[in-house]
């Protein structure tokens, strides 16, 4: 699984991650919803270290679109909320 | 995948689209990708010369500061050493505040200085993928049939395009946080411009009440940690009650 932190690089995660890292989404969305920031920066951060660590990073040479893309390191709480209710984070 | 990441990538990939989408015909959505990337590298170098100009801005207030520190610390030693209590007090009160925002100001530009390296990489990476996707488009054109090299080509942009798009998206969060330092650097050479650089509260905006009693309190306290310590180095400092916050030296005369 190709898995892009935007902003920031291209991974190739195992796909055994797959499942750890839909499961930490999830919780971080649910997270957002309850309006818990601290709870959505936590689990966002352990989202980010599972990439990181686990995954390897693309070559400059290799051209593939990613399957997951995962916000900015830098998101913060009302950016990650807008997300879901505005237009989000990535500008025209 | 739902949720966050789901949506970041839905977004994302519309965008990507759109972009493609914008050439009339397939062959042409090569030359149009190549020629957007190309747009894309001049716009993220304009940025990083916007962050090293914003850089260079923070720079010379910062040089002010230090400056305005070391004259208020000065001065602060003469006028405990002429007896003048209140003025030492108030002139390392001032001391503080501006050794306040110069934590602040290293705070901002080691940002930018991150912002910058980071927009750097973010380039050099970009104008690889685009000299990738030039010469794999030549070799999938030479290996595949017409039609599979359409395919495989338009996966080649639509990777390359995605990472124009994360550049965007990188350039535009930059560009986001250099202006919020600039107006905040403008708000202040205004501010000393109009002889107010000295009134806490005048800078103190985007801070609520209860932080700004608290900046006072701690400030407060060093203050009065500073003038004890530059009493024993003066060698004025007396008995106790000289030494007690708040309590004025009774005049004498004044510094020359």
């Amino acid at each position: 699984m190709i898995v892009r932190i935007a902003t920031e690089d291209q991974y190739r995660l195992p796909d055994d991650d797959a499942e750890r890292l839909n499961d930490l989404d999830n919780q971080a969305v649910a997270a957002v919803e309850a309006g818990d920031e601290d709870r959505f920066h936590e689990l966002f951060e352990q989202m980010l270290d599972l990439v990181r660590r686990d995954g390897e990073q693309l070559g400059d040479d290799e051209l593939e679109e990613s399957d997951v893309i995962l916000p900015p390191p830098d998101v913060t709480f009302v950016e990650a909320a807008g997300e879901f209710t505005g237009e989000g984070l990535i500008p025209d | 995948m739902p949720g966050m990441s789901g949506r970041m990538s839905t977004v994302i990939k519309a965008k990507i689209n759109k972009l493609l989408d914008r050439a009339e015909d397939p062959s042409e959505t090569l030359e149009y990708s190549y020629q957007k990337q190309m747009e894309l590298l001049q716009n993220v170098k304009k940025g990083i010369a916007d962050v090293v100009t914003s850089k260079k801005r923070l720079q010379l207030q910062q040089q002010k500061l230090e400056g305005q520190v070391v004259k208020l610390d000065t001065q602060a030693r003469q006028a405990l050493a002429q007896g003048r209590e209140d003025l030492a007090r108030m002139a390392l009160e001032r001391k503080q505040f501006a050794q306040t925002e110069l934590q602040t100001l290293d705070q901002q530009v080691a940002e930018l200085e991150g912002q910058q390296a980071g927009l750097v990489e973010k380039e050099q990476k970009l104008r690889s993928k685009i000299e990738q996707f030039r010469s794999k488009k030549e070799v999938i054109k030479a290996q595949y049939s017409a039609a599979e090299a359409q395919v495989k080509i338009s996966e080649a942009a639509t990777g390359v395009g995605e990472e124009m798009a994360d550049v965007g998206m990188a350039m535009q969060r930059a560009v986001d946080k250099t202006e919020g330092m600039r107006a905040r650097a403008g708000a202040m050479e205004e501010l000393e411009a109009a002889g107010a650089f000295d009134d806490n509260l005048a800078l103190g905006s985007g801070q609520d009440d209860i932080e700004r009693e608290l900046h006072q309190l701690t400030s407060q306290t060093g203050v009065d940690d500073e003038l004890a310590k530059l009493k024993g180095e003066l060698g004025t400092g007396g008995s106790p009650q000289q030494l007690e916050p708040g309590e004025s030296q009774p005049q004498q005369e004044r510094p020359a």
